[in-house]
């Protein structure tokens, strides 16, 4: 799917969990997630500190929309 | 016993009307075996008989298909043969198309048997072979003798109900499409099998080739993110609750578009997830944690990012053919440039 | 460790006050068996069905199969961390009800509990149609929670399993069959000119409702380790899976585990059969990594050189499969993969989601995305309620005239991972 939607021309950000099958599939702005069942959450967490792991994750997902990248590239969430 | 009865196509050159000048004449049908009809009437013995030939100009065929296929199929239909053999076309371009083409419509419409013959490199082999068996031969009529008794064995077993083997085994081009059926041994054994035959160096045939995946270029990176309109895209499956739409739980038949304008969280009164595939306990308590609906809204807010987009794509990547996946992402690119969207996040779980 | 099975065979199965096991006939009690099962507060009803090959039955939902054992000599008991203490199993004698099982069924866990076709064209997908089987259909008590009736549902078939099982006890086997499984310096010393041959064992543990449990222990909270392939013959691994019915294993198919069997059966002959490694599928990275890290080092610490990798599940799993194989291959030792296929309706899409080209071995359990027709059955034990939601269903499934249309994924064991079964793709 990621292919298909940057085929059209879009930028695209995948943020999942499974990096190396993101990596096979051809996505080429990618963003490791917390966890398959919860990718953007973590329910280990106190609401506060969930919505802030969320947040920080966006932010990752949108500054690697703004990154130019020659090839398939992981933008850690630091 | 009644003789199996064959119609064979071929063209104007095997038909001997004549060479590149005769490319031209229309579809004509006669009575019994023509050219190389003699060598599989041999080769196929005494249960077979080619009851009839039709003979097809290949530029006529190429440039009148949807005529030139109503008639033949017309003829083919009343002649209401076991089986219907086109060519073999070696490397022909124009002819192996046609072959093909021509056999689709009669197993997909008259639902006749049918088989043909390419060489691999034929455009023809390419764009049936998922369809058609096309038997492998060499790229010029020089061929014809090794390739007759190929191609009538496999007819032979095809009029007899008999298994079709695999592609190599058969002669016949690879078809990439994956087709269930029961082998001899359980798979463990196989296994078990292979791994002797791996580790005694000797041959072995994998039971899966490995797949390659084509690439895409990045697109450009998004320049003006404060004005920018964010979509969201997941194979997560959150649906509104409920699933209205009943996306299946695996092996997704469609995709969900859903307006989220004014929605400001999603919470388990109002989303839940339709994936089969993992515990879904954690999205059902919170689908942000698959959708990130909430930040987005608080950016937008913040003037961070220009816009949310007012819908958001769902489907269920959990089982899912590739195939499908792409026939949705190609759709939603689609709504996606018509709702001037500039950038997407695509979650998957 | 040295076990031997001795099994009796069960030809068929009659409900009759007075339990036991009769030339070739058990018979079971189904008021006291009920009364067992309402012991779990749970559990607001219960009760039992006989299927028997052939017949025009259709169970559904399923959710596990059970062979019932029972320990006659040696350390433990069968489902040790589950139903027996901790004790380390797989040595001694164990005895075998053969030819029948008990089958789990009733109101839905997950979405992924499945179908068995007594007879028709189902049946020839799934290996338990032709066993007898005594089926256990749960009603849970309003308001439960997903994941404790899992767990109660789990048990309780457990429990029947092991109760039943104690009938065979004092009972002379039809057949005995005894394996062994070597120490290192054994396995080095027994058949020095063979092959080093090893298993590694894919667990499927991506979350509550898809786990598997090792001595008791959550299998996602293992680190890979090494096994003796006698141990899970004594119930060492159970499931208390919900993933897609084709490709799950059930207990039944950890208790009767096809690639051990076939190893044992060349064992000695063409390679030399060294010992099973367990390695989890979790959902997050860093453990895909960990665990595919262990699991090749460990068959290089056997010293092997060839290894067979059975996975469970499908999907994200795939690229633990793959990471086992390539970490595998690295380190010079042999591999064949065996995994089944989503290729899609029509055959036509890529099977897997992940994949490499040293994954050149393969052999597949068939593409679970086949669309099959199932017969409307005279009978259903369960309920047909889930079929337009269980994975392989969508709605519509169900058809008016009470057959179902839908994909093979819905069929218990259909395309089994273990390489349990006959069919193939190709």
């Amino acid at each position: 799917m990621v292919k298909e939607i940057e085929r059209a021309g879009f930028p695209v950000v995948h943020v999942c969990t499974v990096t190396p099958i993101s990596l096979t599939v051809g996505a080429n702005r990618i963003v490791p997630a917390v966890a398959i069942p919860h990718p953007l959450g973590n329910p280990g967490l106190e609401r506060d500190e969930e919505v802030k792991l969320r947040r920080h994750i966006v932010e990752t997902a949108l500054a690697a929309l703004q990154t130019e990248v020659d090839d398939q590239t992981i933008f850690e969430v630091k | 016993m009644a003789k199996y009865k064959i119609v064979h196509y071929i063209n104007q050159f095997f038909g001997q009307v004549g060479g590149e000048e005769k490319a031209d004449i229309p579809p004509e049908k006669r009575e019994g075996k023509v050219g190389p009809g003699l060598a599989f009437t041999k080769a196929l013995g005494d249960e077979c008989e080619i009851t009839s030939t039709i003979i097809c100009g290949d530029s006529y065929f190429g440039e009148n298909m949807e005529e030139a296929t109503a008639t033949i199929l017309e003829w083919v239909k009343e002649e209401d043969p076991d089986l219907f053999i086109a060519g073999p076309a070696f490397n022909a371009g124009r002819y192996g198309v046609a072959c093909g083409s021509i056999a689709s419509s009669v197993k997909n419409e008259l639902g006749i048997p049918v088989i043909s013959g390419m060489y691999i490199e034929n455009p023809g082999a390419d764009m049936y072979k998922s369809d058609v068996l096309i038997v492998e031969t060499g790229n010029s009529a020089a061929a014809m003798r090794k390739a007759v008794p190929v191609m009538a064995k496999l007819a032979l077993k095809i009029l007899h109900g008999e298994e079709i083997g695999s592609a190599k085994a058969e002669g016949y081009i690879p078809q990439g499409v994956r087709k269930n059926y029961f082998a001899e041994e359980r798979g463990a054994k196989r296994a078990v099998d292979m791994i002797i035959k791996k580790l005694a160096g000797d041959e072995f045939e994998t039971e899966y080739p490995m797949p390659i995946f084509d690439h895409v270029d990045p697109a450009p990176a998004l320049k003006d993110l404060a004005h920018a309109n964010i979509a969201i895209v997941t194979s997560g499956g959150i649906v509104p609750k409920g699933n209205p739409d009943h996306i299946e739980s695996s092996s997704a038949s469609h995709y969900g578009e859903y307006n989220i304008s004014g929605i400001d969280d999603l919470d388990s009164t109002n989303f839940e997830t339709a994936h089969g595939g993992h515990d879904p306990v954690y999205a059902n308590e919170d689908p942000d944690r698959v959708i990130p609906v909430d930040i987005l809204r608080q950016m937008e807010k913040e003037g961070k990012i220009g816009k949310l987009n007012d819908y958001y794509y769902t489907t269920v990547g959990n089982g899912t053919a590739v195939a499908s996946a792409k026939k949705f992402a190609e759709e939603i690119a689609q709504k996606l440039k018509d709702q001037n969207v500039d950038a997407v996040i695509l979650t998957s779980t | 460790m040295k076990l031997q099975l001795g099994y009796i065979d069960i030809n068929d199965i009659k409900f009759d006050k007075n339990p036991r096991i009769e030339n070739g006939v058990l018979y079971v009690d189904p008021d006291a068996l009920v009364a067992s099962v309402l012991q779990d507060e749970l559990i607001k009803d219960a009760h039992f069905e006989i299927a028997k090959p052939g017949e025009s039955i259709r169970i559904t939902p399923v959710k596990d199969v059970i062979q019932p054992r029972v320990k006659v000599e040696g350390p433990g008991g069968v489902f040790p961390g589950m139903v027996a203490k901790e004790t380390t199993v797989g040595s001694g004698v164990t005895h075998v009800l053969r030819g029948m099982a008990v089958v789990t069924a009733g109101r839905i866990v997950g979405f992924q509990e499945g179908i068995i076709d007594m007879s028709g064209p189902g049946a020839d997908y799934t290996p338990f149609s032709k066993l007898n089987n005594l089926v256990l259909v749960i009603e849970p008590q309003e308001n439960f929670k997903q994941h404790e009736y899992e767990h109660a549902a789990r048990m309780a078939g457990f429990k029947i399993a092991c109760e039943i099982a104690e009938l065979a006890r004092e009972l002379s086997p039809d057949e005995t069959e005894t394996f062994e499984s070597p120490t290192i310096k054994e396995s080095f010393e027994n058949f020095p000119g063979l092959p080093r041959v090893g298993y590694v064992q894919m667990l499927q543990s991506q979350g509550l409702l898809h786990d598997t449990y090792v001595y008791g222990v959550d299998a996602k909270r293992i680190v890979p380790t090494i096994i003796s392939p006698t141990e899970t013959m004594d119930g060492a691994i159970v499931s208390g899976n919900c993933v897609s019915a084709c490709d799950k294993n059930t207990t039944y198919h950890h208790q009767n585990n096809p690639v051990v069997a076939e190893l044992f059966k060349e064992h000695g002959k063409t390679i030399n059969f060294v010992g099973q490694i367990i390695t989890n599928e979790n959902v997050y990275l860093a453990d895909k990594i960990r665990s595919s890290d262990w699991s090749a080092k460990l068959a290089e610490y056997l010293s092997l050189d060839g290894a067979i990798i059975s996975q469970e599940g499908f999907g994200n799993p795939d690229t633990d499969l793959i990471m086992n194989c390539t970490k595998i291959e690295d380190k010079g030792i042999k591999t064949v993969i065996i995994t089944d296929e989503y290729a899609g309706q029509d055959g036509k899409s890529q099977s897997l989601a992940d994949a490499d080209p040293k994954a050149n071995a393969c052999v597949t359990g068939g593409n679970a995305n086949e669309v099959i027709h199932l017969p409307k059955m005279d009978k259903v034990i369960g309920t047909l309620d889930y079929v337009d939601t269980i994975a392989g269903g969508h709605q519509g499934s169900l058809q008016a005239d009470g057959s179902i249309i839908a994909e093979l994924q819905v069929i218990t064991g259909a395309t089994n991972e273990m390489g349990f079964n006959k069919l193939s793709a190709r």
